[in-house]
């Protein structure tokens, strides 16, 4: 597989990661990045999946894949153990999305975040017509989605301020995981999927 | 079964003895100045002996692990994973199982004779741990001439020994399957061995462990050691589907008869054991499962054992085993990530229990498959 293949959004990620690193990918899929990642930034690392069709094809390809549920958290995992922890489109679909974060950038010294916006326009004239909305990119029903914690990017940005959360760079992207002026513009209002590279808040520091 | 076999079973199989000449010192202090093993390999070794895999043994397991012996109706004990074409694939892979040192199915222990006596080993023969184990199979795999193996599997205690290879001899193992094993056993494990033991030690007919001279065998404890075992082997919901609370007659007798469907089992596996187990052998298998803890020397901390470990390793696990829970399938995950180790970790879905890892599971044979198809290759 060339970089030319990989998916677009997972290619962006790859930027924000130094080579030799430790990674740890949840909700690693058939580990197409962290594959990816081997290849041609020599990282080590996990995949955590809990999908046993996805955990096999791991296997198969030689990928180091855990078999968890990521709503159990990373109980099993030692704080700061990660250079960069990694959640590509698996934030809305948790329990506990704000806890999950916590988690994450516990274990991770960065935190890879990627979600679909819900303030995109197409949502909001789903909602405007009184209609959960179905997209592109959202494509499931309402009663039928894994989707359970939807938010917008100015949402999930309150809460990074709110729990003080570094954003370190953002990345937005239409549905082709392309930037485009309007989404550099009006991000909430055109972005499709939100990329975040996050870091813990400042440690209390010595008096 | 005297053929034809069928394609996908390694066939007719014939067991031969190894003498290991070399000493052994053990971790109780005594040495085994010379040892036999009982053997049986399935597959080539190819020509830069890089394709051998050791299959470790479990609590009650052998040397016979696929294929017929001559007039034998049931194959080996895992013969629906090792085999052509199978997870464990005898068209690529030269394996090697053997009974472990103490065993009674032809490797010295105690129902062999002791040179220095003449007489049967009996209670005399020295507890082992599954490290004397492995430097037992390591002597064996000089005597074969493998410098290395492909991968080493095992489960339950099996897959105990396998960690213990990776930690002892880390240069000699470049894959490494650990199925429905621990780090070490609970306090809980450790009850249920300890009950299966006093069955034993209890039996008027164990002589303290010299019954061979008495002409008898201690079948009560022996049988109720193993009932013991098999129901920790099974789930709650396994027993409830296999056997319900169905009376084998159609209304109660009330007496302490068969009765129930369970009993029946459960009698027929106690019986079927003593015919083919030494009671001594069963005591020194639950104390090296009891002993077991590769951590230990390394200040408690299983993550510091295994740095010093160079194997990839794959680590499954079965939903409905309590015996062996997921959960300690989990503390050697963490350990082996802790120590920046690879390891793949599956959870399988099951329903029986303990006993799942001899169980032919599409998942779980599709991930060993899967791994060792990677392994083949290396070694290729």
């Amino acid at each position: 597989m060339s970089t030319a293949t990989l998916r677009p959004d997972l290619a962006l990620i790859c930027d924000w990661i130094k080579p030799g690193s430790r990674i740890l990918d949840l909700g690693c899929g058939d580990g197409e990045l962290l594959a990816h990642l081997a290849r041609t930034h020599q990282v080590t690392g996990y995949g955590l999946e809990i999908d046993p069709e996805k955990v096999a094809s791991c296997v198969e390809q030689g990928i180091n894949v855990i078999q968890a549920d990521l709503d159990e958290g990373l109980k099993g995992f030692e704080s700061q153990s990660f250079d960069y922890v990694v959640m590509t489109q698996a934030l809305q679909a948790l329990q506990r999305p704000d806890l999950a974060i916590e988690e994450i950038l516990r274990v991770g010294r960065f935190g890879i975040v990627t979600f679909p916006n819900f303030g995109h326009w197409r949502v909001r004239m789903g909602l405007a017509q009184g209609h959960m909305p179905v997209t592109p990119t959202l494509n499931e029903r309402w009663y039928d989605t894994p989707n359970i914690h939807l938010c917008s990017v100015d949402d999930f940005e309150r809460l990074c301020e709110d729990i003080g959360w570094r954003i370190l760079d953002r990345r937005m992207l239409n549905r082709s995981h392309r930037e485009g002026w309007r989404i550099r513009l009006r991000p909430n209002l055109f972005g499709e999927v939100a990329m975040y590279l996050l870091q813990d808040k400042e440690p209390a520091t010595d008096r | 079964m005297s053929g034809p076999y069928p394609a996908d079973s390694v066939g007719l199989v014939q067991p031969f003895k190894v003498l290991i000449r070399h000493p052994l010192a053990l971790d109780c202090g005594r040495t085994l100045p010379q040892h036999e093993l009982m053997v049986e390999t399935y597959g080539q070794l190819n020509a830069a002996h890089s394709n051998a895999i050791l299959i470790c043994h479990a609590l009650s397991g052998d040397h016979h692990v696929a294929g017929f012996h001559e007039g034998d109706k049931k194959p080996g004990w895992w013969d629906n994973c090792v085999g052509p074409g199978k997870p464990i694939d005898t068209n690529r892979f030269f394996v090697v199982a053997l009974n472990n040192l103490g065993g009674c199915r032809g490797s010295t222990g105690p129902n062999t004779i002791n040179p220095e006596t003449g007489k049967p080993w009996g209670p005399d023969f020295p507890l082992v741990t599954a490290r004397d184990w492995v430097r037992s199979q390591a002597l064996l795999a000089d005597e074969l001439g493998i410098p290395s193996w492909a991968a080493i599997i095992g489960g339950s205690l099996g897959g105990m020994q396998v960690m213990q290879w990776t930690i002892e001899f880390p240069e000699r193992v470049r894959h490494a399957c650990v199925i429905a094993a621990a780090p070490k056993i609970s306090a809980q494990n450790i009850a249920f061995n300890e009950i299966a033991r006093q069955a034993i030690l209890s039996d008027p007919e164990f002589h303290g462990g010299h019954f061979y001279e008495q002409g008898v065998v201690p079948a009560r404890g022996l049988k109720l050691a193993r009932m013991l075992g098999h129901i920790t082997y099974l789930s709650d919901e396994a027993m409830r589907a296999k056997f319900g609370r169905e009376l084998k007659t159609a209304v109660p007798s009330y007496n302490f008869d068969v009765e129930f469907e369970v009993e029946s089992y459960l009698r027929y596996q106690g019986q079927s054991f003593v015919d083919r187990f030494d009671a001594n052998t069963y005591l020194i298998m639950t104390k090296a499962l009891d002993y077991f803890d590769p951590a230990r020397e390394y200040g408690n901390d299983l993550a510091a054992a295994f740095r010093r470990v160079s194997a990839r390793f794959l680590v499954v696990a079965f939903s409905s085993d309590w015996r062996f829970s997921p959960q300690r399938s989990r503390e050697i995950v963490k350990a082996l990530v802790d120590a920046g180790r690879d390891v793949s970790y599956a959870l399988i879905d099951s329903q029986l229990g303990h006993d799942d890892f001899l169980m032919p599971i599409p998942q779980y044979h599709r991930v060993l498959r899967g791994y060792l198809a990677r392994v083949a290759q290396e070694v290729a």
